[in-house]
């Protein structure tokens, strides 16, 4: 198969490490005893979950800011919406188990005194109507939203200010209780998934090992589009886009595709976020979440698929850690850490690793060399690693041009 | 639209315009409306006519910025197989030419014309690039973070549809391709190199190369040989005769001993509009033109 | 022209007539009014004390207004022994008396020792009506006024006469005109003829609010004959336009309103973004600095100097526009210096200097909101026609055009802006002119981070002063940047005043969130329709 060369080592390792974590680490928590060094506290199972989660998140923002240069700082919407979908389907799932007992309604809207269902909200008592809207709400909504901004060409600044725009609408329609999604307090209290129990430690389990998979196919889905001529052509049209166009391709095409296939890929993220924390609420719009997606896409390194995966955890470690060890901390931190990445680490940690490591290499390379007229050195011709394609030397990209 | 819908109408008639023409004034007479209307066909089959043999033709083109004309009832053809030096001062409203001919910028008024009947005003760069007009930027613009193949591979002509590039393979008749140009470019040394690791004149010529891997029937060129030594002025000099001998060129430049060296005619543009046509001696023999771009 | 005791004379004798009307009192002299107040003394009926009430009303003088007003509010006792009558006050017991003409003390006595003067609601409404036509006697203007405004609203037939006389008496034309109105609302529900009535109707359509409304729609409800039916009909709904018209006002006031706090939030961006191209996410916290300023001044002065506290805002404002653009001065020549030319970038690491500054102010001064104070010239309102302006908004208003104005002046007329649109336009020619480029962008920074902080004192006076004060602009700022055009003062002042109008007409239907998420779905439309903002600039360098 020629997929092993596609890729590349490195995201092989990755999905290789995420489909053994989504064995080992379910093991290791329901079979071994408590007492045991390997156990995995119970505890931690839904926390790593959510840090997969918001990888698969970094990842689906990296594809569209690291590979095409759009900044999107809307994409916590698409999350959340496919988080909503899921939501919606756990609500309808508590039936008459409710405070209020009502078969059909939702508690908020027995409160609400509403008499029927919504019309948005029939179908979500069936899964699989849940899953396509959790993949097809934000799909579309990418899609339209794209289709007006890429075709009048907004670009760079101004598409990240509506993008933020966008969310923030969100944000305060989700809020209002007569939109029908819980209002304020969103939609929480589950009972059971799928008709297993979202408490037991089995489901919880499950829901890691289903986030793994999940992140797993994405980083293929991201390596095999990013190796593809059309990711060539990505990376195209985030270094130059006229040119593209006066090649003949139509740019907005392309920003288009990747931005949709993005928004799916965070609806996703957020399907599985939904059950493993027990509560979906309109913060999650908030513009300052999907800006700190973008510190830890920035933070592992953007253009790489590495990367954004690597720094979501880590950034989440280290907020899990600040928050317990000094809460007050925090903030300052992560704004420690957008200033510090942007001067010190444009390329991330990925980045930076990689760049070191090919300057070294050609700088042997040009050592053993005699061309000694000062030009750059060339690049071995052999396949390059996955995140081979992203940085130029020296110039980094300004997508806004 | 109106006019092209016009052109659709008027095509068929001046192939033998003058006898058809006179054969329907003498049918319809009786009616002094039809009369009137062979008339304006007539006359409309006249308009067209000039331009039905050339590939590139601007006609009383304006374009003002903020008041400021950028080019003034420009007019200028270009025939097929052509190669065409323009020259003139900074602000002669050279590269707004361009940006109207590939669809960057709308004319204010006036009219372009692609091959005779494609109206140029009503398309975009896209769907112009891929009509057949390929355009070098004055600053080289390549894919920097990419190599040279790749650049070329993403210039080939061929499907611009977003699925087939997801799917695309790689194979010999696209090698072969990419390599003829690398050959003709002389960058075949460089194909595994990253753009961004290319000299100032390697960079040029990548990019006419990847002009040619569009297989362009007309190439825009904006002063290719800014910034090169004299021995690459040369080369480019000869790469784009080459080129010209298989399509039309519009060649933007500056320097005076590049356009002498290409041997070809001459346009001087000024504030917006055409100054001297001709060849290169006659075109610096003009005194407008010496007055406002060469110097005494 | 009448003189003042001629007046009271003439409002006497016909007060006189009116009781005489009535048939309750006797042929009493407008005697010592004295004398008459000591009728409520001992038990006597309601009926008596009514008398007694208009017969103090007919003395015409001005003091019996505290005998009846005390009457009122049931503070008006008699001392068992004597029958004396006494305003009684303080709670307490004793009770501390008080003559009740003159307020004089008249010592203290047991509440035992005093019963109260009884009344009921119908001698309540007699009391007030006394004291409408007493106090329309008053040589002061405020109380005159206030007693037509009194009568008008409950005007009975009646009182024709009382009003007749004070119309007669009266030389203010303000309070003529509404004793007019008063006689008017009056004849409409007495039995007057037709035509009388007819040009009632017409005074009141004149006068053209809401209680002309009440009366005219009463009128036209109740009235038998149908031409005053009509015409009040008729004269109704003309009013019910022009309140119209004033709610319509009303909107555009609120709209120039939210208008100018846009302004003010957007102003300072205009120039870091607008001009400079630098996306400065943390220009709320600019802002919320400011607002931190005026409050830590406030507490200075609460603490040091009250007596200055009129002039905090005064004092806050430099202060702030130096705060803030120190911090503006720290951040550009600290990070944004080295990001010119990569938008993107810029946006994250201003993004966590925002984090930063508001922790910062969090651990400072405490997440919760704080209190910053209005001077008094800020507190308060006044109308106009039939819509209420209140002083703090119209001096913010106010203030921000005066903000704008002076940025103006700075970019337009000063060395300093000259070289900032120097530097703007072609950053390398005027770098070749001998400007200093890097020192202009470090200026223009602190210069668009002050206004910032200015705007802040500003807005610390309508909005909660809390660690997240800024954040609630940031994007609304963006937008009328963007909406405006960039690089474009006059777009942004456009852009505020129009987005704060379309905000407060969509509110009404659909409601403050609703109307709000509405613009900003219609100003994302509008920036992909046209992404340059309404006046954008244009022209060949000019890259989408």
């Amino acid at each position: 198969m020629m997929l092993g060369r596609l890729l590349g080592p490195r995201v092989w390792l990755l999905v290789a490490a995420l489909l053994a974590a989504a064995i080992l680490v379910p093991m290791a928590n329901l079979w071994l005893p408590a007492d045991s060094p390997l156990h995995v506290p119970s505890y931690m199972v839904p926390l790593f979950g959510k840090y997969l989660c918001y990888a698969l998140l970094a990842l689906a923002l990296d594809l569209v800011w690291g590979f095409v240069g759009i900044l999107s700082l809307g994409h916590g919407a698409f999350f959340a919406l496919g988080g909503y979908a899921m939501g919606m389907y756990l609500m309808r799932q508590i039936g008459s188990r409710g405070v209020y007992g009502n078969p059909v309604l939702p508690d908020f809207m027995v409160f609400l005194n509403w008499d029927r269902l919504p019309w948005f909200w029939h179908g979500f008592d069936q899964f699989w109507f849940a899953a396509l809207m959790v993949v097809l709400v934000p799909g579309l909504l990418a899609f339209v939203f794209g289709y007006f901004a890429f075709r009048s060409r907004v670009t760079g600044v101004y598409l990240s200010i509506i993008t933020q725009a966008m969310t923030y609408a969100l944000l305060l329609a989700f809020f209002r209780n007569d939109m029908g999604f819980g209002g304020n307090n969103g939609l929480t209290d589950f009972k059971e998934l799928l008709g297993f129990s979202i408490a037991s430690q089995g489901t919880r389990a499950g829901l890691f090992a289903a986030t793994c998979i999940a992140l797993a196919l994405g980083v293929l889905l991201v390596g095999g589009v990013t190796r593809s001529k059309l990711g060539k052509l990505m990376i195209a049209v985030r270094d130059a886009e006229s040119r593209t166009r006066f090649l003949g391709w139509r740019a907005e095409h392309v920003k288009l595709f990747a931005f949709t296939v993005s928004a799916v890929m965070a609806g996703i993220a957020g399907a599985l976020y939904v059950p493993q924390v027990g509560i979906i609420n309109p913060g999650e719009f908030a513009p300052v979440n999907s800006i700190e997606v973008v510190v830890w896409a920035a933070v592992g390194g953007r253009g790489t698929i590495l990367g954004p995966v690597l720094g979501a955890l880590l950034v989440n470690a280290g907020k899990s850690y600040f928050t317990v060890a000094a809460p007050e901390f925090w903030l300052f931190v992560l704004g420690g850490l957008f200033v510090v990445v942007t001067l010190f680490l444009p390329r991330g940690i990925v980045g930076t690793i990689d760049h070191g490591w090919n300057a070294l290499r050609d700088r042997r390379r040009s050592l053993s060399a005699e061309d000694g007229t000062g030009a750059p050195p060339q690049l071995p011709p052999q396949s390059p690693a996955a995140d081979r394609t992203s940085m130029p030397d020296g110039a980094l990209p300004s997508p806004a041009e | 639209m109106t006019m092209e819908s016009a052109q659709t109408i008027a095509g068929p008639v001046p192939a033998s315009a003058a006898s058809d023409v006179s054969l329907a004034r003498a049918v319809v007479s009786p009616h002094p409306y039809a009369t009137q209307r062979a008339a304006e066909l007539a006359a409309k089959a006249a308009t067209v006519s000039p331009r039905r043999d050339t590939l590139l033709y601007l006609n009383g083109v304006t374009k003002s910025f903020d008041g400021f004309k950028a080019i003034n009832n420009l007019s200028l053809v270009v025939a097929k197989g052509e190669m065409r030096a323009i020259i003139g001062p900074n602000g002669a409203g050279k590269t707004t030419m361009m940006d109207i001919i590939t669809g960057k910028t709308r004319p204010d008024t006036g009219e372009v014309y692609y091959r005779g009947d494609v109206d140029l005003t009503a398309h975009d760069e896209a769907s112009i690039a891929a009509m057949g007009i390929g355009r070098k930027f004055q600053k080289p613009t390549v894919f920097e973070s990419q190599t040279v193949e790749d650049n070329l591979r993403l210039s080939l002509a061929g499907s611009r549809s977003i699925f087939a590039a997801l799917f695309h393979r790689k194979d010999e008749s696209e090698r072969d391709a990419i390599g003829r140009i690398l050959a003709t470019t002389r960058l075949t040394e460089k194909r595994r190199t990253l753009a961004a690791d290319l000299s100032h004149g390697q960079k040029q010529w990548l990019e006419i190369g990847m002009l040619l891997a569009q297989d362009p029937e007309l190439l825009l060129v904006d002063e290719p040989v800014a910034g090169m030594t004299d021995a690459e002025t040369a080369e480019t000099a000869r790469l784009l005769r080459e080129i010209a001998q298989t399509r039309s060129v519009v060649v933007v430049e500056h320097d005076m001993h590049f356009v002498r060296e290409l041997g070809v005619k001459v346009t001087c543009l000024h504030e917006g509009s055409v100054l001297s046509e001709g060849s290169l001696d006659a075109v610096s023999a003009d005194p407008r033109v010496i007055e406002v771009y060469l110097g005494r | 022209m009448l003189t003042l005791p001629c007046r009271l004379l003439t409002l006497a004798f016909l007060a006189l007539l009116a009781c005489l009307g009535s048939g309750a009192a006797a042929f009493a002299q407008a005697g010592d009014p004295a004398q008459i107040v000591q009728k409520f003394g001992g038990k006597t009926s309601f009926e008596a004390t009514e008398a007694t009430v208009k017969e103090l009303a007919a003395t015409g003088d001005p003091a019996v207004a505290r005998a009846l007003n005390a009457l009122a509010e049931g503070q008006l006792y008699y001392r068992k022994s004597d029958n004396r009558v006494f305003i009684a006050s303080g709670g307490g017991d004793p009770l501390t008396l008080l003559d009740p003409l003159s307020g004089d003390p008249a010592g203290e006595e047991p509440s035992g020792n005093l019963a109260k003067v009884k009344i009921k609601n119908s001698i309540r409404r007699t009391v007030s009506d006394a004291l409408g036509s007493l106090t329309l006697a008053s040589p002061d203007p405020a109380k005159r006024l206030a007693a037509a405004n009194t009568l008008f609203a409950g005007a009975t037939p009646e009182q024709i006469e009382t009003l007749d006389a004070a119309i007669a008496g009266e030389q203010l034309p303000d309070i003529r005109a509404r004793l007019e109105q008063a006689r008017a609302a009056a004849v409409l529900k007495s039995d007057r003829p037709e035509a009388e009535k007819l040009a009632a109707i017409e005074l009141l359509g004149s006068r053209g609010d809401r209680e002309a409304l009440v009366v005219l729609t009463a009128a036209s409800a109740g009235s038998a004959e149908a031409a005053v039916k009509a015409a009040a009909a008729k004269a109704a709904g003309a009013i019910e336009e022009t309140i119209a018209f004033w709610a319509y006002a009303q909107n555009v006031w609120y709209g120039l309103s939210l208008g100018s706090v846009l302004l003010l939030a957007a102003i300072g961006l205009a120039i870091t973004f607008g001009v400079m191209g630098v996306i400065n996410m943390a220009h709320g916290e600019m802002v919320m600095l400011g607002a931190y300023t005026t409050f830590a001044v406030q507490e200075t002065i609460r603490a040091e100097a009250p007596s200055l506290f009129a002039w905090s805002l005064a004092i806050a404002l430099p202060l702030a526009f130096l705060v803030s653009a120190f911090v503006g001065l720290v951040i550009e020549r600290g990070i944004i210096r080295f990001l010119y030319g990569r938008p993107l970038e810029t946006l994250l690491a201003t993004f966590g200097v925002s984090l930063i500054l508001q922790q910062g102010v969090r651990t400072i001064f405490g997440p919760t909101n704080r209190q910053v104070g209005n001077p008094d010239w800020m507190s308060g309102a006044f109308e106009v026609g039939l819509m209420s302006v209140t002083w703090n908004r119209l001096w913010i208003i106010v203030f921000a055009l005066i903000v704008f104005a002076a940025l103006l002046l700075v970019l337009g007329r000063t060395s300093l802006g000259l070289q900032m649109r120097a530097v703007t336009q072609n950053r390398r020619m005027a770098s070749a002119m001998g400007i200093r480029t890097p020192w202009i962008d470090a200026m223009t920074f602190a210069l668009g981070s002050g206004i910032a902080g200015v705007a802040g004192v500003a807005l610390s006076q309508i909005d909660n002063v809390s660690p997240n004060l800024g954040q609630g602009y940031i994007i609304d700022s963006f937008m009328v940047v963007v909406f405006g055009g960039v690089g474009n003062l006059w777009g942004t002042l456009v852009g505020a005043m129009s987005l704060g109008i379309l905000n407060k007409f969509l509110e009404p239907f659909a409601g403050a969130v609703l109307g709000k998420i509405v613009v900003l779905v219609l100003l994302i439309l509008f920036i992909q329709k046209r992404p340059r903002g309404l006046f954008a600039q244009k022209g060949r360098f000019v890259e989408a």
